[in-house]
């Protein structure tokens, strides 16, 4: 049996695959969709039990765990309550676009794993511009998100949705310009070849660019201390109030997959991805994704909200000029380093990092025009 | 120069949030794990002494609420009077104490107990003989130190590991 539609489709691909696909590109392509699918949907329910039993535990309390051992079908229970809801669309509202838009939202997140190793060479589409292509679809989601903000018909969704685009627009540059660092001593855009060149780690090469894209990418998926987007004490929850039942969840859904999408690049592109010593691969990528949300978690549970005028303060004062400088010391010594001394170069940016860092935080002040914030 | 903006105040929140994780939470799991309340504790139920109890309705008379009936009839032939009907509608009740503070012949007490919720309201009248103490209905220290020393001690949650 062959899964082929059509010989001539097949025939069409056969030339341009790599020799080593196995059983073709159909094949390659449903195993790795169900993977990716699979994948996504179980790290996103550990995630909601993760933050929400590691949150707990951080504020000294136990967290969810009535359902099942540890609680750990809390998701399933929040799944099945939610599936169960009714679904209600607001009666002025704009109903193709709210209908849409979970589906814009989502869909784009899902499809930034096309482009993610799990291990050397297994992954859905090897681009040569791996790392374009997610910054490009990720930003896709942000038009959903402003459309679920424009279709409820609600001041405090379009204000949710208005503050979401507005930082997307802002932390979309620090985030790239820390990658373009990345990209310039791996030499390629391709994420597994990313991965290939990382013999040491790229987060001791680019410490400050691994800052710059953690503070960014927490605050493109707005995670707490940046989720002014649906800050509850403010605008109520933001984009999503008048989203119930299966919408909802598609949201909530998209949170979830967004927070492991950014771990799943900052593991592929800083810790060196699915590489490690004695356990497999794809172990080794799993065990630094969860890592790396448990870190979101745990600024999560650490940190107040920002303010609006802070988080556009710390985009542009703080984040983008320290980027660029990155960027350009990045450049100089791609250029001039000596290629036998790698290691050296770990010290020296470090060294960097925290001058840098020193010296912006006497220029840099939040709440500009205050005496004291 | 001074720098005091460079990230320490999160890397110190970060520290403590770090240490919460490693620490024992501090709620309870209720129905499975009960904490030992105060000792003084003002539970909702009042215990009543009837050998002790002359009639006299100073506590009737000291509830802010009027919470407390008390019905009596005089014995002539030992010139008391003879309690014929005595009940609290804890309803009305709001643990003040102040009855047990009245009460000139220790005859009244505060219940130990603080799970006395109803689901009608006529139950929560407790009358006569529901009043009497028992094993189920302990007698707060409340007032009354010598009871206190009795009862178990209240779990401190600084105590660290809660025992089951």
């Amino acid at each position: 049996m062959t899964l082929n539609p059509s010989p001539n489709l097949f025939s069409r691909y056969a030339g341009t695959l790599p020799p080593d696909w196995p059983g073709g590109f159909w094949w390659h392509w449903l195993v790795f969709t169900v993977i990716i699918i699979v994948f996504v949907l179980a790290l996103v329910m550990g995630f909601i039990w993760l933050e929400r039993r590691g949150m707990g535990r951080m504020q000294a309390r136990l967290g969810p765990n009535r359902t099942g051992p540890f609680g750990l079908l809390q998701p399933v229970a929040d799944a099945i309550k939610v599936l169960l809801k009714e679904d209600i669309v607001p009666a002025k509202g704009d109903k193709i676009v709210h209908w849409l838009a979970p589906v814009v939202a989502f869909f784009p997140v899902l499809m930034i794993f096309a482009v993610v190793p799990f291990q050397n060479g297994a992954l859905l589409a090897d681009l040569n511009i791996g790392i374009l292509y997610v910054v490009a679809i990720s930003s896709v989601a942000t038009v959903g998100i402003f459309m679920a903000g424009w279709g409820s018909s609600n001041k405090y969704s379009l204000l949710g949705a208005m503050r979401n685009v507005a930082a997307v627009v802002s932390y979309e540059i620090p985030l790239v310009l820390s990658i373009v660092g990345v990209v310039l001593i791996a030499g390629s855009l391709s994420l597994n070849q990313i991965v290939l060149a990382q013999d040491i780690p790229f987060i001791l090469l680019q410490p400050l660019g691994f800052l710059l894209f953690f503070i960014g990418g927490c605050a493109e998926i707005n995670r707490s201390p940046f989720d002014l987007f649906e800050a509850d004490s403010e605008i109520v929850a933001g984009f999503h109030i008048e989203y119930s039942g299966m919408k909802f969840a598609m949201f909530y859904l998209m949170e979830y997959a967004e927070a492991l999408a950014i771990s799943a690049i900052l593991t592929t592109i800083f810790l060196g991805g699915w590489r490690g010593p004695v356990l497999p691969p794809w172990l080794w990528f799993l065990i630094k994704v969860i890592a790396v949300f448990f870190v979101m978690v745990w600024t999560r549970t650490t940190l107040p909200r920002v303010r609006i005028d802070q988080l556009m303060a710390l985009a542009w004062k703080f984040l983008l000029p320290l980027a660029l400088i990155n960027l350009f010391i990045t450049g100089i010594e791609v250029l001039t380093w000596p290629a036998a001394l790698p290691w050296a170069m770990v010290p020296v940016n470090i060294a960097i990092m925290a001058v840098l860092v020193l010296l912006w935080s006497k220029l840099f002040k939040l709440g500009w025009g205050r005496v004291e914030v | 120069m001074k720098f005091e903006r460079y990230g320490k105040g999160i890397a110190k929140g970060l520290m403590v949030t770090i240490r919460h994780l490693f620490r024992h939470p501090v709620t309870t799991q209720y129905p499975e794990q009960r904490l030992n309340t105060s000792r003084r504790i003002r539970g909702n139920e009042l215990i009543w002494d009837n050998i002790k109890c002359t009639g006299c309705a100073t506590c009737a008379k000291s509830c802010p609420q009027g919470a407390i009936r008390i019905v009596t009839s005089v014995n002539s032939v030992e010139n008391k009077y003879v309690v014929e009907k005595f009940d609290v509608d804890t309803g009305y009740c709001i643990q003040c104490g102040l009855c047990v503070e009245a009460c000139p012949y220790e005859a009244i007490f505060m219940g130990y107990a603080y799970e006395r919720a109803k689901y009608r309201r006529g139950e929560l009248v407790q009358a006569d003989e529901m009043l009497l103490a028992s094993t189920e209905r302990r007698r707060s220290g409340y007032m009354y130190p010598e009871i206190a020393a009795e009862l178990p001690k209240q779990t401190l949650l600084v105590e660290g590991k809660i025992k089951e």
